[in-house]
């Protein structure tokens, strides 16, 4: 038998800081994310990401797929924003060969990517629930999720990562039932916000542990390189669909959302408005799909010119690069995602420092981290 | 700025910059040991501005590494890329920009995971995915594992 | 009618003229009692849980358990049958006497606070006269067992949880004191029997003001988090501490706290309907009258029972939709609050007593 101490040597450090291990398997991570906290009482003194359990080395694997083939191993590094990680890499490899993409298959891109979004914050808002202790919201988000499922379903073959996108357009023309769910679910998605908000965000409970916690400033957010809600919640303006308009966002009008204070509140905010943008965007596009081609004429092996592309979008939660860096051949010679939960998480840090451990559970729910898409 | 004054304001102060042909952003060649002072000047001279760096990385050249900075400055909003040359292959080194940017200091860590780069004074060069003692950076074009089974 | 006291009596004429020797009459009738209040609260438990998931399911837009016998009734039996064919480990560096222990600690503890309550008129297990006082005092003690359980299991989060709950339950075992002894001086007996008859004109709610009242919602409160349950479930704070003290026990010992937290349930929101609601007695306005003997046809042990579930499914209803608060926020509640809430109160109530002005 193993003799142990009942403090064991790691427990309390030198200075008396009371070390734990949040995760890799824990119910706040949502993944396999590892924190190694160093606690004095309640209070976080340092916070500290241990990085790898899910790393699937994305990047060295793209090396040797085709560029046909690199777009679909990407749907499970942000699996909740797959269409959208479809999406930046397929505009890559457009940008390289230089192609037109369709009228129609821009449109229908955009409305899906607006869906995965949709379902992606639903989703986010229940773990944020869940993450404070209220299981309610969780059953509520997944009401809409399970809809937005299903007409992706239909019309991709897929629920989760739908590998839609081809270079030049997409894979398949849309399912006719598209239009009129689609037009079913804003009329209950814009019902619902006002139930969420009543649910939990009117909360004197909820308002309480959100608010002035988790403070990111401004210089912070951008030395950090955040982005996505979490930046634009401290006041950053860097909205790719705003300022490096792709596929349809030029032809829509919507609001840049952006905040102030930069706490866990006003995350958790943005993210709420932002789910009413997203379906006013799905609204002006819905009715206005144009006919045509769907995909455009592309060489069966892609070869791109010498050089690099960098490609950016806009995920569920924030700037997703590509970086492809081509020797003329027929596959990538070396492919860098710039990952926004990457970056995000690096900010967890400077964050949580001299928070409650409670607090930290839900300033991680406010960064709203994809574990896969971190360790890629 | 557009991306000929770009070119023209950082060929006045560092005439050892070569700028790429064409290409989507500005792209400045640069020896890896000169690589810190042009980025601080990037970063603290107010005509530049560049508070925003989205992407770090490195790439495997086989004959050398390059390390790509992609910049960005949310005031002006224009962007640029500075590509770090490191020709010793055997020992690749650059210095940190970690405390220029915050965001590098995890980046880097992903670089010297995988591809082998040291940054000299990075507050907490560790490996960020990997085992300390994995052997060998799998992102270098040479890296053999001996698990893999070809199909 | 027959009433559950005349049942009692029955019983105790047949057992003693079986048995004549007066100490064994007494064992033997401890020990019926005895074996009824367990078999009973594990059914209770059993129907808490039950409640407790169609209560959960009914506020989650969801079904809840359907498949296990009739509208999923049966489900908890079956997961009882799992936990106990469940090897229960005990971790290695555990201290084992202490890990072990602690369990039973609890359920012993909640067991014992069950003695003074009374179901029925004349239908009580032990009518002391001491019977506020002892449920308050005793009930404590099961923060020791959550303390033995959090130290003994060697883990971090079980000692975190540990030492919230600690500090929790110390702290709003005040306020609770405070509010009982709101309706105690109203009353002027500790007796759980003499508070359930001083309400036979109107129920304390009703009879005592807002001073009453105020009590009532702070005892609801502060014994929400005396059993930990949410939004006050720090201590087995599930996103933070992955189950708090709890987190190594498995089986038939995890089982245990799950019973210690129902029948938990079951008395804070037994007390709360004793003194706050009039336990047994029918809704009653002023003396005689006809609306009174209407609502005497309906039997004493339905209307506590009524009432009890009544605040149980009041709970439940916090639980399944309040996020949790944070430590800090949960001793300020307690401390800046609720105390001196309570305390400005029962000054309140203390007049109102003196100078009779309840109804």
């Amino acid at each position: 038998m193993i003799e142990h101490n009942l403090l064991e040597p790691d427990m309390i450090t030198e200075d008396g800081d009371f070390v734990i291990n949040i995760g890799p398997q824990h119910p706040s991570t949502h993944g396999v994310l590892h924190l190694k906290v160093w606690l004095d009482g309640e209070t976080v003194k340092k916070v500290e990401p241990h990085l790898g359990y899910i790393h699937r080395s994305i990047e060295k694997m793209c090396e040797s797929l085709s560029y046909r083939q690199y777009i679909f191993s990407t749907s499970r590094m942000d699996y909740l924003s797959a269409h959208i990680n479809n999406q930046a890499c397929a505009l890559a490899v457009e940008m390289g060969l230089g192609v037109e993409v369709p009228d129609r298959a821009k449109v229908i891109r955009t409305i899906l990517a607006e869906l995965t979004r949709l379902a992606s914050h639903a989703l986010w808002w229940g773990c944020m629930g869940l993450d404070l202790g209220a299981v309610t919201p969780f059953f509520y988000a997944f009401r809409e999720r399970e809809f937005i499922n299903d007409i992706m379903e239909e019309t991709c073959g897929a629920r989760l990562t739908q590998n839609f996108i081809v270079p030049g357009g997409l894979m398949a023309d849309i399912h006719p039932n598209f239009v009129p769910k689609t037009k079913e679910l804003i009329k209950m998605f814009r019902a619902n916000i006002d139930e969420y908000n009543q649910l939990l965000t009117g909360n004197v409970i909820f308002q309480q542990r959100t608010q002035n916690v988790g403070f990111l400033s401004k210089e912070a957010a951008i030395s950090y390189g955040t982005s996505g809600p979490v930046a634009r919640a401290s006041g950053v303006s860097c909205d790719v669909r705003k300022h490096y308009p792709y596929d349809a966002y030029d032809r829509v009008q919507f609001k840049e959302i952006l905040g102030t204070t930069g706490d866990s509140w006003e995350r958790y905010v943005i993210r709420i408005d932002e789910m009413r943008e997203s379906l006013s965007i799905i609204e002006q596009l819905i009715d206005n799909i144009p006919e045509g081609d769907i995909v455009a004429k592309t060489k069966q092996v892609i070869k791109l010119p010498k050089g690099e592309f960098y490609s950016r979008v806009e995920t569920a939660r924030g700037e997703l690069g590509v970086l492809l860096v081509s020797d003329g051949g027929s596959t990538p010679y070396r492919v860098k995602f710039r990952s926004p939960n990457f970056s995000n998480l690096s900010a967890l840090g400077h964050i949580a420092k001299g928070s409650k451990i409670g607090d930290l559970v839900a300033m991680m729910a406010t960064l709203d981290l994809v574990i896969p898409d971190v360790d890629r | 700025m557009n991306a000929e004054e770009l070119k023209q304001e950082i060929l006045a102060f560092h005439p050892s910059v070569v700028f790429d042909e064409g290409g989507q952003f500005v792209n400045a060649n640069i020896d890896a040991a000169d690589v810190l002072t042009l980025l601080t000047e990037l970063r603290n001279r107010p005509a530049f501005d560049f508070d925003y760096m989205f992407c770090l990385t490195c790439v495997d050249y086989k004959t050398h590494f390059t390390m790509f900075y992609h910049l960005r400055s949310l005031t002006h909003r224009h962007e640029m890329v500075v590509k770090a040359k490191i020709a010793d292959v055997n020992a690749p080194a650059v210095d940190t920009v970690s405390h220029i940017w915050r965001t590098a200091d995890f980046m880097e860590r992903e670089v010297y995971d995988l591809f082998g780069v040291k940054f000299f004074r990075h507050p907490d060069l560790r490996r960020i995915f990997l085992d300390e003692n994995w052997p060998g950076y799998p992102l270098r074009k040479n890296y053999e594992d001996p698990n893999m089974i070809e199909l | 009618m027959i009433t559950l006291s005349e049942i009692a009596h029955n019983i105790h004429v047949k057992l003693s003229g079986a048995i004549t020797n007066e100490t064994l009459l007494s064992i033997t009738e401890m020990a019926i009692v005895g074996i009824i209040l367990l078999g009973s609260l594990v059914m209770l438990s059993f129907f808490l849980g039950y409640m407790e998931r169609k209560v959960a399911a009914f506020m989650q837009i969801r079904l809840g358990p359907n498949r296990v016998g009739p509208k999923g009734s049966l489900q908890i039996v079956a997961d009882t049958v799992k936990l106990l064919f469940k090897e229960g480990l005990t971790p290695n560096a555990s201290d084992k006497f202490l890990f072990n222990t602690a369990p039973y600690i609890m359920v012993i503890t909640t067991m014992l606070v069950i003695a003074p309550i009374a179901y029925s008129s004349g239908f009580q297990i032990w009518d002391t006269s001491i019977g506020v006082l002892y449920v308050s005092s005793v009930s404590s003690v099961s923060v020791i067992g959550i303390l033995m359980a959090g130290w003994s299991s060697n883990n971090k989060y079980s000692l975190l949880g540990a030492m919230r709950c600690g500090a929790q339950i110390v702290s709003y075992e005040l306020s609770i004191g405070l509010s009982l002894i709101a309706i105690v001086v109203l009353t002027g007996s500790l007796r759980m029997s003499d508070i359930v008859m001083s309400q036979a004109d109107g129920w304390w709610i009703f009879k005592g003001h807002i001073p009453v009242l105020i009590a009532f919602v702070i005892f609801i409160i502060a014994s929400t988090a005396e059993i930990n349950r949410a939004p006050f479930d720090l201590a087995e704070a599930e996103s933070e501490l992955t189950a708090g003290f709890h987190t190594e026990y498995s089986g038939m010992k995890f089982a245990m706290f799950l019973l210690a937290e129902y029948i938990n349930l079951f008395i804070v929101c037994a007390m709360g309907a004793t003194l706050f609601l009039g336990g047994w007695m029918p809704l009653h306005f002023g003396a005689d009258n006809a609306f009174n003997h209407a609502m005497d046809y309906i039997p004493g042990f339905v209307w506590f029972f009524g009432k009890t579930f009544f605040l149980i499914f009041v709970i439940m209803w916090f639980r399944w939709t309040f996020p949790r608060l944070r430590i800090d926020q949960l001793l300020n509640l307690e401390w800046k609050y609720l105390l001196p809430i309570s305390m400005i109160n029962i000054l309140l109530v203390t007049i109102i007593a003196i100078f009779g002005w309840h109804f």
